[in-house]
């Protein structure tokens, strides 16, 4: 019997998308290994949030509620989660590998003396013990790992949009347990600037259409937007036009940008170099529209179509309108 | 202010991998080696604070003789010394292990800023700069674009999911460096003259102070187990474009009937 304790990230008091997927992955692994599933939340003024979690088969929710937690710091919220931890005692531990869970897990995995099976596209449990399969090398490899059977607790941050959030079968109790972590904090998030109201972030976007330099400047942006608009898709950038000052690097995908695996991405005058290719490469179904047949996007592509994109996309705006009406 | 710049010496980026008759790691024929591009962003960080405040800065590695030429590369750029942890003889090390052998090592130096690349081109696990924050009991703010000085440490911009965290650190602290943050200079040809004259310190694992046998090979807590590429994408299906208008319906068409994306 092992228990699994996942750290769930909250914004605002609502809780992030990526970390109901690690619950529902951590519900499954619950059952494998017939342990009980946890869940640590850190906040302030949360108290509403752990019965959300029970749906996702949490038995309990560790609380820490307090308002010196009111934003995020790494060293309270890895306080929250070693508290937790030390009440729950879990043989697995689990967090989303975003910004914020990297952070907390792998504090927390120094802390305990152990590595972390990090930003896993697959994880399942043998004989007690994680073993996981994550891209190294940009996605141009890809490894096996496992935590050895002598590490007491294991520590994995699966990736985000990779495994489905679905609410259990049964519901687990969701029995709210306060804690109250012990607070050294030094560093701390001292203001949030969200992104502009109605923007996808390309990191959580279940669909991306991307422009690159065959865009030829920023004033073509309404016409990839406009496709966004249509689809429910989140905007991306390649280098080339983060670079030239076109958009923000929060868009950018890729070695230096942003690592994403949505079921959807859209390339729209991309060439598909092996640092863009980094970033996407995972994407469930990838589009490239490019005039250069030769243009490396299309061997890494599902459906291609060789041709302008300032034709092309306009009408594949059209055609998405008409296919929802 | 005294600044470590931790760096990793990887393949370059376009390099082609192929797999070690191990089935472990990565066949290094024709391999070429790179500092890893975030941690050029790091070392800029540093020369730039230094510039602008005095103090030294410090190259650290974790690696076999070849990462040398890494840390000429920043010794080139302008760091005042460097130093390596041997990394030869050991088994696998995860990243526990490497962070506790630069812990160990950036210990031994005097450290108010300790500079990372918010993740090693490679290995790609980003969770050194929390660890490292972790063993040397700073603070730490990852994925950072923009450092402001302030009188008592740094008040950091940094890029997370859907919105920008504004993150205050008192000195000392542990900051993880991301596209954004400068624009790293190249060597001058005195730099690199004036490296070649330099010397790398070189430590064991022991020398820190740190017993080997207990973070590397069978005593790592995660391990590699098999190393392969990913299996080839299926070849492309291409729509044939005469028709702008006919080839988007038929694409979005396959994408909700074929594809079930839409
Ligand atoms: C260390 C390192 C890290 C990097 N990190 C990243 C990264 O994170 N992300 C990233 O994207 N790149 C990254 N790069 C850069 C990468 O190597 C490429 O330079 C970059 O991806 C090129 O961007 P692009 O495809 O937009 O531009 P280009 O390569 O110039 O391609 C433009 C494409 O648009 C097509 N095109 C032009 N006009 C039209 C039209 N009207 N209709 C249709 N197609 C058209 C062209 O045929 C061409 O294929 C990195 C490079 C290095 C060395
Ligand atoms: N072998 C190494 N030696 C020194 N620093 C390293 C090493 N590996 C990783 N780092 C540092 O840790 C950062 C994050 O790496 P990672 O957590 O492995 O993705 C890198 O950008 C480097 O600053």
């Amino acid at each position: 019997m092992s228990n699994v304790l996942v750290f769930i990230e909250q914004r605002d008091g609502k809780i992030r998308k990526s970390s109901l997927e690690a619950l529902t992955l951590g519900h499954s692994l619950s059952k494998k290994t017939n342990g009980t599933l946890g869940a640590v939340i850190a906040g302030a003024g949360i108290s509403s949030l752990p019965s959300e979690l029970s749906a996702y088969g949490a038995a309990k929710v560790f609380v820490a509620d307090k308002p010196e937690l009111q934003l995020f710091s790494s060293e309270g919220y890895t306080a929250a989660l070693d508290a937790a931890a030390t009440a729950f005692n879990p043989t697995i531990v689990l967090a989303s590998a975003t910004a914020m869970g990297l952070d907390v897990a792998a504090r927390f995995a120094a802390r305990r003396g152990v590595g972390v099976l990090s930003d896993v596209m697959a994880l399942d449990v043998e004989n007690g013990r994680l073993v996981g399969s994550r891209p190294v090398y940009s996605g141009k490899a890809r490894v096996a790992v496992t935590a050895s059977p002598s590490a007491a607790i294991q520590v994995a941050t699966p990736r985000p949009n990779v495994f489905p959030a679905s609410k259990a079968a049964a519901p687990g109790a969701g029995e709210a347990v306060a804690i109250d972590p012990a607070l050294k904090i030094r560093g701390k998030v001292v203001k949030i600037e969200a992104a502009a109201a109605g923007e996808i972030d390309v990191a959580e976007a279940d669909k991306i259409v991307t422009g690159g330099r065959g865009i030829k400047g920023p004033e073509s942006w309404p016409i990839l937007k406009a496709l966004c608009h249509e689809l429910g898709a989140a905007l991306g950038a390649s280098r080339a036009a983060v670079d030239a000052g076109w958009i923000g690097h929060e868009h950018q995908v890729g070695q230096t940008g942003k690592v994403v695996s949505p079921s959807l991405y859209v390339a729209c005058g991309v060439s598909g170099a092996i640092q863009h290719l980094a970033g996407m490469g995972s994407s469930k179904v990838i589009v490239a529209i490019n005039k250069d047949p030769e243009a490396p996007i299309f061997k890494a592509a599902t459906y291609g179509i060789v041709g302008d994109l300032f034709q092309i996309v306009p009408a594949m705006t059209e055609a998405a309108k008409k296919m929802k009406a | 202010m005294n600044h470590i710049v931790c760096i990793a010496y990887v393949p370059d980026t376009e390099t082609k991998i192929k797999v070690a008759g191990d089935g472990l790691s990565i066949d290094e024929t024709d391999v070429k080696w790179i500092v890893s591009p975030y941690d050029e962003y790091a070392l800029e960080g540093a020369l730039k604070a230094k510039e602008a405040g005095g103090g030294t800065v410090t190259a650290v590695t974790f690696g076999p003789a070849r990462a040398d030429a890494g840390l000429r590369e920043c010794l080139a750029r302008g760091a005042d010394e460097a130093v390596r942890v041997a990394s030869d003889g050991l088994g696998q090390v995860d990243s526990f292990g490497v962070a506790t052998l630069l812990a160990a090592a950036i210990k031994t130096l005097p450290h108010d800023v300790v500079w990372m690349g918010n993740k090693g081109v490679g290995t790609d696990a980003q969770v050194l700069v929390p660890m490292l924050g972790e063993l040397l009991d700073l603070p730490h703010a990852n994925l950072v674009t923009k450092m402001d000085w302030t009188g008592a440490g740094a008040t950091v911009r940094r890029e997370i999911e859907g919105a920008q965290e504004i993150v205050e650190l008192p000195t000392p602290f542990v900051v993880g460096a991301t596209k954004g943050l400068n624009e790293p200079r190249y060597a001058s040809l005195k730099g690199i003259m004036a490296a070649k004259k330099k010397t790398i310190a070189v430590k064991t694992p022991a020398d820190l102070g740190v017993d080997a046998a207990k973070i590397s090979g069978d005593a790592a807590s995660v391990r590699w187990t098999k190393l392969d590429l990913p299996p080839a994408r299926q070849a492309v299906k291409l729509i044939p474009a005469d028709d702008p208008a006919a080839a988007a319906t038929e694409l979005l068409r396959l994408l909700r009937d074929e594809a079930k994306v839409l």
